[in-house]
């Protein structure tokens, strides 16, 4: 199936659960809202003719220009993004779905976006659902094991977020 | 309970198997690695398994952001580092999906040979040290006498032996040499004058020639030794599914039963290199199995992997015969400071040991805004869990070892 098609049979069953799309990328992406990436992922594994059975990467990533210089030519909104790239073993086809979090929960500094977790659709989330949280700063809400998996556990921050500040201290460590 | 120390048969008869905590790394010889497994046990059974990861984490995505794109690719090089050249391929090939640039015919020609010859040494390293981790030596022994060959080699066509960044994006950085003197390994293992001079190619010819009868060596060496078949056929069997849903990919997957390989069913950018050239997918079942052997277990596995090894052998003979015939140049200059478009791409490829994948989102600069590797390994570790659980302790090397892991890929 095409990505259009993909979108259209999307928007047919989800209605304006689908935020967003763009088809003429090079990989095709469609955007979906938050609260409804769980259903929407479930039927892109189920439905017989989308059929995607696998999950090839997941991740997040972090939209803000830190250079106050280049920040008023910047072409987003600051958000973080979790990216989907799915693939269908049986229907060799591919679509990119994308879900956009605001930076921090309720513009409190500190306290990580959230968004539903799809270990339960895909085992391959689990660990990077880890690695986005651990990264980016992603709380996937039932993970069933949302802890850091690169980084110590007692590490502070988020390596990926464009404005980490590295420690200058861990552990009795100089950082700098 | 008190016990009471009077009557001796009480301390004889309380014999209890209580669960024990054990740490299974990160220095463990079979971990391949700085993997740290931590195993919940009865005894020897085991019950749980936790895989406890990032000993090596360098934050290998922060880094590619802060860099251009050409400046990244020697840290691809450290990633899997049996396997640099593939990785290597895979960042250049994502750039030039975003960028859409267009490779030269001879560039396309030599990436597969260059890519193919760092596949047969990583499986070469595979089956090396899951022959090292099974209890036995000399395989080990065989597969780094013929690696050093192919490090010659490539130390004559690019200068380094491990770090290669000899795959760059529009090309490789520079031809293979006219002439070279024969490796000296390959000099001493055909009797020849081992000042004898070469050209690149035909170094490789008289390699493949003599690697080719070894592999059947290889086999009575370890698959179809007895203990060898008793350590691995049935044992950490992996299903289709859960193979599809933990993403597992490469030998991994193959060796579960799913006809899947990029090289033949990837994306456009990737398989056009391999138009026109004669391969097969190895995929299990085989016929050759031994009747203990069971569709996904380490036997299987380990197969595909020998099997892989036959396979690049052919494409290459297929890639020395087109590059001789093939005219034009093997690069076109790429700019340090090349601005990168306003787009986003995800490109996987075929590693030796999965399928690695490279996601880069361009802002209008020469540094990627975001530059993410996908890990194959990563994926493949996940299912250690899974795998070892009601398994013996013995078992965890054969079954850690089968995936083929290293850790410079997964920890990142």
């Amino acid at each position: 199936m095409s990505p259009a098609d993909i979108h259209q049979q999307l928007v047919a069953q989800f209605g304006d659960k689908i935020t967003g799309a763009k088809l003429d990328a090079i990989d095709p992406w469609i955007e979906v809202a938050p609260a409804a990436i769980v259903d929407v992922c479930t039927y892109l594994r189920d439905d017989p003719k989308l059929k995607f059975d696998a999950l090839n990467d997941l991740c997040g990533a972090d939209y803000l220009e830190t250079d106050p210089k280049k920040a008023a030519k910047f072409p987003h909104q600051p958000h973080v993004e979790v990216v989907y790239h799915l693939y269908s073993y049986f229907l060799k086809h591919y679509i990119v779905v994308k879900v956009k979090l605001p930076r921090w929960q309720n513009d409190q500094v500190g306290e990580l976006p959230e968004v539903p977790s799809v270990a339960g659709i895909w085992l391959i989330a689990d660990w990077h659902e880890r690695e986005a949280y651990d990264l980016v700063g992603i709380q996937f809400t039932g993970h069933p094991n949302m802890r850091r998996i690169l980084c110590p556990e007692d590490w502070e921050g988020h390596a990926l977020r464009k404005d980490y500040e590295f420690p200058l201290e861990y552990h009795g460590i100089r950082g700098k | 309970m008190s016990l009471t120390l009077e009557d001796p048969r009480v301390v004889e008869f309380d014999v209890r198997t209580d669960e024990m905590l054990v740490n299974m790394g990160p220095q463990h010889p079979s971990t391949h690695g700085v993997l740290r497994l931590l195993l919940r046990t009865d005894g020897e059974v085991i019950y749980e398994v936790t895989p406890h990861i990032g000993y090596l984490h360098r934050c290998a995505e922060k880094i590619g952001e802060n860099l251009t794109t050409p400046q990244w690719i020697p840290y691809t090089d450290r990633m899997d580092y049996l396997a640099g050249m593939n990785m290597n391929l895979g960042l250049s090939l994502a750039v030039e999906k975003l960028i859409g640039m267009e490779v030269p015919e001879k560039a396309m020609v030599l990436r597969l040979i260059i890519a193919e010859l760092n596949r047969i040494a990583s499986h070469l390293v595979g089956m090396g040290a899951y022959g090292l981790d099974l209890g036995t030596f000399s395989p080990f022994l065989y597969a780094f006498r013929e690696r050093e060959i192919i490090l010659d080699l490539f130390e004559e066509a690019c200068g380094a032996r491990l770090t290669y960044s000899y795959i760059t994006i529009g090309g490789l950085t520079h031809d293979i040499p006219a002439e070279i003197t024969i490796p000296s390994g390959l000099a001493a293992l055909t009797h020849q004058n081992p000042n004898k001079k070469v050209s690149w190619l035909g170094g490789l010819t008289m390699f493949l020639d003599w690697l080719e009868p070894r592999i059947l060596e290889y086999h009575t060496l370890l698959t179809e030794n007895a203990i060898f078949i008793k350590r691995t056929a049935g044992i950490g069997v992996l299903s289709r599914e859960k193979a599809i849903s933990y993403g597992c990919t490469g030998p991994v997957l193959r060796g579960s039963g799913v006809d899947h390989d990029l090289r033949r069913d990837g994306e456009k950018i990737y398989t056009r290199m391999y138009e026109g050239f004669q391969f097969d997918v190895p995929v299990a079942p085989f016929k050759k199995a031994p009747p203990e052997a069971v569709l996904g277990d380490n036997w299987c596995r380990f197969y595909v992997r020998m099997m892989e090894v036959v396979q690049s052998i052919r494409l290459l003979r297929q890639g020395i015969d087109k590059y001789t015939k093939a005219s034009g140049t093997t690069r076109v200059p790429y700019k340090m400071t090349t601005k990168l478009p306003v787009n986003e791409v995800y490109l996987e490829t075929e590693c030796p040991r999965g399928q690695m994948g490279f996601y880069l989102v361009g802002n209008g600069e020469d540094k990627p805004f975001r530059a993410r590797a996908k890990s194959s390994c990563f994926c493949n570790l996940s299912v250690t869990a899974e795998l070892c659980q009601g398994c013996l302790i013995a078992d965890i090397p054969a079954i850690v070892g089968s995936l083929d892991i290293v850790m410079g890929e997964i920890d990142r």
